[in-house]
């Protein structure tokens, strides 16, 4: 039985669809990741979760329990989870105290309060900063405030908003190993949304993709970005070469691709005459300065439009009669001089190939 | 010691209604608050003759028989300050970031643990409000004059005595009591501001 389970959950504001059509299931124990753009629902989704609004229609069963229209099991029910929201708000007193709240609130002996409270600081790593004002913490460190004032009162399911939206790169690492290290000391079951992808690599086991209001696919992170479901995923989890075609041919699960001005041969179950994106990560194409012999099927001549720096990383655009992005790292960019309008071999095998169906 | 308690009395009505109006949503809020907000200013004497009436001899509570006493004159400080420190209580309230009651309500609070956090919150600004609400208590004349009688040694507050020492000449007197009424309110806002730097 999951712990959490959402069926078909619809949320309006207005006139405007929010949520549409939500099914979602987390068992105990999961670190679940719902990811998606700025503005697909996330946090509505989280807020509904965690029975701070009414949805429109829909329901959402906590252990087995439906307890969307109950009024009075609310509070009891809420007390078992934790939110911490995307904007850490710290209450205007120690840090000390803004950890306790939650314990106070469900009546916990002060005995027991002042030794949970200590273990949560220290595993904040925040203890020295015990008795300060909460309010003079900076950014990362009121994230921490306000994560460690949740997971305090030990609950069942810990509820995080973009845990590390309009942080620095190191602050966000610190969060990152800490919401880590609960995933491992606790038997907490996680729900996190993010706008970074890789965040929710990093950290979840499974992972959902939230665009729109719809949650167009979950699964393990390997299904979803290496066999995204559709364009839209696609294009959310950093597949950057979508290129339309049509199968022409197919024999042995082996397709030909035509993309109008050449062919992509993949792996594919799709019949003849099929219409289709073929999506290649920029990362599972090589370049090369002369054609190599090679076991990859693809391998197209180009001219470099355009080479970005993104620091370990360089990204090259290629123009093949239809345009291709290409990460290599920096390193075997300047050992291959690679600069505007060069001629090179871009390489890719069948199996880098994802074939999405059209027109759904 | 009149204004200040009819300060706390006020107070212990004020916050806690404030909240419970803050808190729950009903029809016709929004022109209950103005209301509170037009009688800010209400007129002292106003306030005094609607006191009279109801607690002289021939009014409804005219058989409590508190007319000309220092209770008299506290019941009235409370009506008067009333308005003011519940629309300040209120607004103190609004002022507190719609984020920190979510994140209390995502906590496991209750209700009531929700409100007394959100005063907490607010605890600056609702003390001005109750500093406010002194302030116009202890700087009254009319309801003392009105429904205390200005009764020597009983119901004769600072500022009915400054009125009085001026109609009869004596200006040193006056002058003197206005500096020492003054010296109060400072004495008074000074300790409040302590305890709200605390």
């Amino acid at each position: 039985m999951p712990l959490i389970e959402v069926v078909d959950l619809h949320q309006k504001y207005g006139e405007r669809d929010i949520l549409k059509n939500i099914n979602l299931r987390v068992d105990r124990g999961e670190a679940f990741a719902l990811i998606g753009p700025t503005g697909a629902g996330k946090t509505t989704l989280l807020r509904l979760i965690d029975l701070l609004d009414l949805p429109t229609s829909g329901s959402i069963y906590f252990d087995g329990i439906d307890v969307t229209g109950l009024r009075r099991m609310r509070l009891e029910v809420r007390r078992r989870m934790a939110f911490v929201l995307q904007k850490p708000v710290v209450f205007n007193t120690s840090v000390y105290s803004n950890i306790a709240y939650g314990l106070r609130w469900r009546g916990a002996r002060e005995s027991s309060i002042r030794e949970k409270v200590s273990n949560i600081l220290e595993l904040v790593d925040l203890l020295a900063y015990k008795n300060r004002n909460a309010r003079t913490l900076s950014g990362g460190e009121a994230q921490r405030v306000a994560i460690g004032r949740a997971i305090v009162s030990e609950p069942e399911v810990l509820l995080l908003d973009e845990p590390t939206a309009n942080l620095d790169p190191i602050s966000t690492s610190k969060i990152e190993e800490l919401i880590a290290n609960i995933i491992h000391r606790y038997d907490t079951t996680i729900i996190m949304a993010t706008h970074d992808m890789s965040q929710g690599q990093r950290l979840a086991n499974r992972i959902g993709v939230l665009i729109n209001g719809e949650i167009l696919q979950t699964g393990v992170q390997r299904d979803i970005f290496s066999f995204p479901r559709n364009r839209e995923v696609a294009e959310f989890v950093g597949v950057e070469n979508i290129i339309d075609g049509v199968i022409v041919s197919s024999q042995d699960k082996i397709v030909t691709i035509d993309i109008g001005g050449g062919v992509i041969e993949a792996i594919s179950d799709y019949a003849i005459g099929e219409e289709v994106c073929a999506c290649v990560r920029p990362e599972d194409i090589t370049l090369a300065l002369s054609t190599v012999s090679s076991s990859a099927r693809n391998s197209f001549i180009g001219e470099i439009t355009r080479v970005v720096s993104l620091g370990p990383l360089s990204r090259i655009e290629i123009d093949c009669g239809f345009p291709l992005i290409v990460l290599v790292t920096r390193r075997s960019a300047e050992e291959l001089n690679l600069a505007r309008t060069k001629k090179v071999y871009a390489t890719f095998k069948a199996t880098g190939v994802h074939i999405i169906r059209r027109g759904k | 010691m009149i204004s200040l308690t009819s300060c706390l009395l006020a107070s212990l009505i004020c916050i806690p209604l404030a909240s419970l109006i803050h808190f729950n949503r009903f029809r016709g809020k929004r022109f209950l608050v103005s209301l509170i907000q037009t009688f800010y200013s209400v007129p002292t004497v106003a306030v005094g003759l609607f006191v009279f009436v109801f607690i002289s001899r021939a009014g409804p509570l005219g058989g409590l028989g508190i007319l000309f006493t220092p209770a008299a004159i506290v019941v009235g400080q409370v009506i008067l300050i009333t308005p003011i420190l519940l629309g300040l209580t209120i607004s103190a309230l609004n002022s507190v970031d719609r984020t920190i009651l979510d994140t209390a309500r995502s906590l496991g609070a209750s209700g009531l643990q929700m409100a007394v956090l959100v005063i907490k919150e607010a605890r600056f600004a609702v003390m001005a409000a109750v500093i406010m609400g002194f302030g116009r208590a202890i700087s009254e004349v009319g309801i003392s004059l009105m429904i205390g009688g200005n009764i020597r040694g009983f119901t004769r507050v600072i500022t009915t005595a400054i009125s009085l020492e001026t109609s009869k000449g004596e200006l040193e007197l006056s002058i003197a009591l206005g500096i020492i009424l003054i010296f109060i309110a400072l004495m008074v806002n000074f300790v409040l501001n302590r305890i709200q730097q605390r």
